[in-house]
């Protein structure tokens, strides 16, 4: 099954539109979910024996490169599935309605927030965390830059602009004021640090740090 | 007696420089566990269900429903039947189960029979309160007298909103019971105090407390406190015999977790023909809620403004009690006050900064605004760019310039600190006290470095945990001048035990000898001396362990500041909609440990400041008594592009630096509601009157003035 495949297999969009069904007839019936879960499913509901949940379905995604199998119930999002799940606590949870930005995460490279998306629907996939882009003591250039301009205070900001700054310069090396809006423009601050993750992402073009 | 003082200027290594902090990286790769990251075996999941009115009875409450759920373990009811409730989102009950999906499908099954109440919640217009409390009259001088034989009087009536902390590490804690004895993670500013007011309402004494906060996400003055949900949740945890994970839903947390007073005023103010401040006369009220408010420092800066009448009304509301909000009351202030001196400026034809500089003598420090205002004026090219109100203009944008001026006390609180030499070399710092974000942790790491000669990654500092020396709580610019006053006489004389050991292999008396660079020596003579690690090697098979304290002798801190702001912006006449193009901070803040996170204070300073002037406010629903903005979405933080360019010259160096270390936090965030709402003045030629400065607000000033020119 191509990536593509598996993607419009269980987007939000479609998932919210056909209950599922068409997620369990592309990306799900083809491996994602096991067995037991597809028969677990059907026997929740004898009418629609296609549906999912609403007990828990076992599913099984990569997290920071390594596999990860669990069974959640399809309502829990992807940010409560790895921090109440997994102990993947990098991702914060603040907001919980995709406005600020804390949760953020690459799902397949692509920066998405986790609160906003349910964790079945990341079945299958890649999922790269703040922890997943380096460690303290083998930073990646995103998170060494953070440390070196200060950008960041009591730091609860601070995973989710990482991995939307590693994203938009791995997508924009040197991004222009639009790109950084709009990349950037979707994660929030309370301390007031913008002045040093403007910093980062100005100082990106030449100043050495990369993305991705 | 022994000396305590900070080394010369020329003798500094790490004091006053520019080190990143160290839990950096830490942060920055998401491998920092906060209080909410804390994930314990066997963990429960807590949820709390509130009351959806802002004044009501409980008439009934059956938790049946919710204790049959499979997976819960526990249902607290907090407030039961007969309880008063006072405002939406009070607590009403509890639950714990094994997942936060199962808690919160148990506080949808708990039924609540209310027998609604009449609430109160728009305190704006104070008429129609039903519980006002007039604070009474203070005069000085003869106010009356002085208005009638003014030069110039201006009269307004504005005000600012309240507005939440929203801290974006929710208020919560983890609580773990073993046995009698609990530990809890707490997403506090208050590690030293917190066991004593947990041990008091829990019923167990305080030794049996632990309280831990490595890191923490945000507290801007409201996390002082174990809070109700922190008892909640111990409670909720030694029922169950597990531990308990309680943080506030973002809806709590902005309705219930902290908010800002609302100030408001009806000012008059005058000045003589010199452009001198002669009479003021104020009637202000406001809200924090159900205890109402104190009234805010008026006027502002300039207290000795002769001839005046201050009068103040506190407004209940039924919503909840307010909360310190970084640097308390005096945003408030400081917009109500420049906003009417800026007014009376330009009713006297008069550049503010002049107007200003004419009544510089009326505030407590007169040379250092004229200093700062002349600094600031200098970065803005103030004297060529500034014009008169409605000058300057292209087609629908307008463009202005405000300025304002505050001031902050800052002095270090109450602080000890266990410093310890080990005779390996090893060198620690023990504290009680917490890394809100300001950069706690790496000061205290300077002045441990800096006074043993060493480099910063050679210390080791130890806080966020009440098995520490007591410090006291991270509140009101305290924090630096408290843990580096207590850290430096701990390292000093630390450090003399040492060099009394040292001192005869140098044969050379204790007194003489100093450390630098990782080595002591004779003080001159730096041929005559040895290696930090074979100094510590002399004091023999024990660590030598010292505890400083705060206060103590020795001028290491003092407090009052300073600060002048300049605010740029354009103003779009046609949408109403004010961007803040540049914001300008000169700061004094005495001696400075390390520059890099002074300048991230100032720069958080203005971006928080630019929030409140532009976006942030609670918005109460009159009819409901909720807040209609209980989100991120709605209720509106300043993002990455809404903050302008932001530039900081900080009051550093001779004249500075003797007065020892002051508190920084507070001061940069008072003045940008009042120079952003000059500036937008400045521009479109009248006052808006209120804050935030929305759209709907600038457009209905200038309807008042007859619509957009």
């Amino acid at each position: 099954m191509t990536d593509d495949a598996k993607r419009s297999g269980l987007s939000r969009r479609s998932f919210l539109r056909s209950g599922a069904a068409g997620a369990l007839s592309g990306g799900l019936a083809a491996g994602l979910l096991t067995g037991d879960a597809a028969g677990a499913a059907a026997a929740t509901d004898a009418e629609s024996p296609d549906t999912v949940g609403p007990g828990p379905v076992e599913i099984e995604l990569e997290v920071n490169g390594a596999t990860r199998r669990l069974a959640v119930e399809p309502r829990v999002t992807l940010l409560d599935g790895l921090r109440d799940r997994l102990d993947v606590t990098g991702p914060k949870r603040v907001c919980d309605r995709g406005t600020c930005g804390a949760c953020t995460v690459l799902e397949d490279g692509r920066p998405i927030y986790a609160c906003s998306r349910l964790m079945i629907e990341s079945a299958g996939r890649s999922i790269t965390t703040v922890e997943g882009l380096g460690s303290p003591d083998a930073m990646h250039d995103v998170q060494q830059a953070f440390v070196e301009n200060d950008a960041q205070q009591c730091g609860y900001c601070t995973p989710g602009f990482v991995v939307a700054t590693a994203a938009l310069l791995a997508r924009h090396p040197a991004p222009s004021e639009r790109e950084i809006e709009a990349g950037l423009g979707g994660n929030l601050c309370r301390c007031g640090t913008y002045k040093g993750i403007r910093a980062v992402v100005e100082g990106a073009g030449g100043g050495g740090v990369s993305g991705g | 007696m022994a000396d305590y003082s900070w080394p010369e200027a020329e003798r500094r290594a790490l004091i006053g420089s520019r080190p990143a902090r160290l839990d950096g990286p830490v942060k920055s790769t998401g491998f920092a566990k906060y209080p909410s990251d804390q994930n314990p075996s066997g963990l429960l999941a807590a949820k709390i269900l509130t009351c959806p009115h802002a004044h009501a009875r409980i008439v009934g409450i059956d938790t049946s429903a919710a204790e049959a759920l499979p997976g819960v373990r526990v249902v607290h009811v907090i407030q039961g039947e007969g309880s008063e409730i006072q405002w939406a989102g009070d607590e009403i009950a509890a639950v714990a189960a094994v997942t936060e999906e199962v808690a919160r499908d148990a506080v949808r099954a708990i039924q609540v029979d209310y027998e609604v109440l009449s609430h109160f919640v728009t305190e704006e217009n104070r008429d129609g309160a039903t519980d006002a409390r007039a604070a009474g009259e203070r005069a000085e001088g003869d106010p009356d007298a002085a208005f009638a034989t003014a030069h110039r009087t201006v009269e307004r009536t504005l005000g600012m909103p309240q507005m939440a902390h929203m801290c974006l590490e929710p208020h919560g804690q983890v609580c773990s019971w073993d046995g009698d004895e609990l530990e809890v993670h707490a997403s506090t500013q208050a590690v030293s105090t917190l066991a004593g007011q947990f041990a008091t309402e829990l019923g167990i004494p305080a030794s049996q407390v632990r309280i831990r906060t490595e890191y923490m996400g945000g507290g801007f003055g409201s996390k002082f406190s174990p809070d109700r949900w922190g008892i909640v949740g111990a409670e909720l945890a030694r029922k169950a015999g597990a531990p308990v994970k309680l943080f506030l839903e973002r809806d709590q947390e902005v309705t219930v977790a902290g908010s800002r007073p609302s100030a408001f005023a009806r000012i008059r103010a005058a000045a003589d023909e010199q452009g001198r401040l002669v009479a003021w006369d104020s009637d202000s009220w406001g809200s924090g809620g159900l205890p109402g408010t104190g009234q805010t420092p008026l006027p502002y800066v300039f207290s000795r403004l002769p001839n005046r009448r201050l009068r103040h009304t506190s407004v209940p509301t039924n919503l909840a009690g307010s909360r310190a909000w970084r640097a308390p009351n005096h945003p408030q202030a400081c917009f109500l006050t420049m906003a009417v001196l800026d007014d009376l400026a330009d009713e006297l034809g008069l550049d503010p900064i002049d107007f200003l500089e004419r009544n510089l003598d009326l505030t407590g420090r007169a040379d250092t605004y004229r200093e700062q205002l002349a600094i600031a004026g200098e970065m803005a090219s103030w004297k060529e760019r500034w014009q008169p109100r409605g000058r300057t203009r292209e087609g629908a944008v307008h463009r202005g310039l405000g300025v304002s001026v505050h001031t902050w006390g800052g002095r270090g609180h109450s602080s000890n600190c266990d410093v310890t030499v080990h005779p390996d070399g090893a060198v620690e710092a023990r504290i009680g006290s917490q890394d809100i974000g300001t950069g706690t942790r790496t000061i205290v790491a300077q002045v441990l470095a800096e006074t043993f000669g060493l480099e910063l990654n050679q210390v080791r500092v130890s806080l966020g945990d009440n098995v520490y020396p007591q410090s006291g709580p991270s509140g009101g610019s305290s924090t630096v001048g408290g843990v580096t006053a207590s850290t430096r006489r701990a390292a000093q004389d630390a450090l003399r035990e040492v060099l009394v050991h040292v001192a005869p292999r140098l044969e050379a008396e204790p007194e003489q000898l100093v450390a630098g660079g990782g080595r002591v020596f004779v003080d001159g003579d730096s041929a005559r001396g040895m290696s930090w690690r074979e100094a510590a090697a002399q004091i023999g098979g024990a660590p030598i362990s010292v505890q400083g304290r705060n206060p103590g002798p020795g001028r290491l801190i003092s407090s009052g500041v300073g600060g002048v702001q300049i605010a740029e912006v354009e103003v779009d006449i046609e949408t109403g909609v004010v961007q803040v193009e540049r914001m300008i901070a000169v700061q004094d803040c005495g001696l400075i440990i390390n520059r890099r996170l002074a300048e991230s204070q100032v720069y958080g300073g203005l971006i928080m400041g630019v929030g409140y002037a532009l976006y942030e406010e609670w918005i109460p629903d009159p009819v409901s008594g909720r807040l209609l903005n209980a989100d991120m979405e709605f209720y509106k933080l300043a993002g990455l592009v809404d903050v302008g360019s932001l530039e900081v010259h900080m009051m550093t160096g001779p004249g500075y630096d003797e007065r020892g270390v002051i508190g920084l936090g507070e001061p940069p965030v008072i003045s940008p509601g009042a120079a952003i709402s000059n500036a937008v003045a400045n521009a479109i030629g009248v006052r808006v009157p209120y804050l935030p400065l929305t759209p709907d607000r600038v457009l209905d000033a200038l309807a008042g003035r007859g619509g957009p020119a």
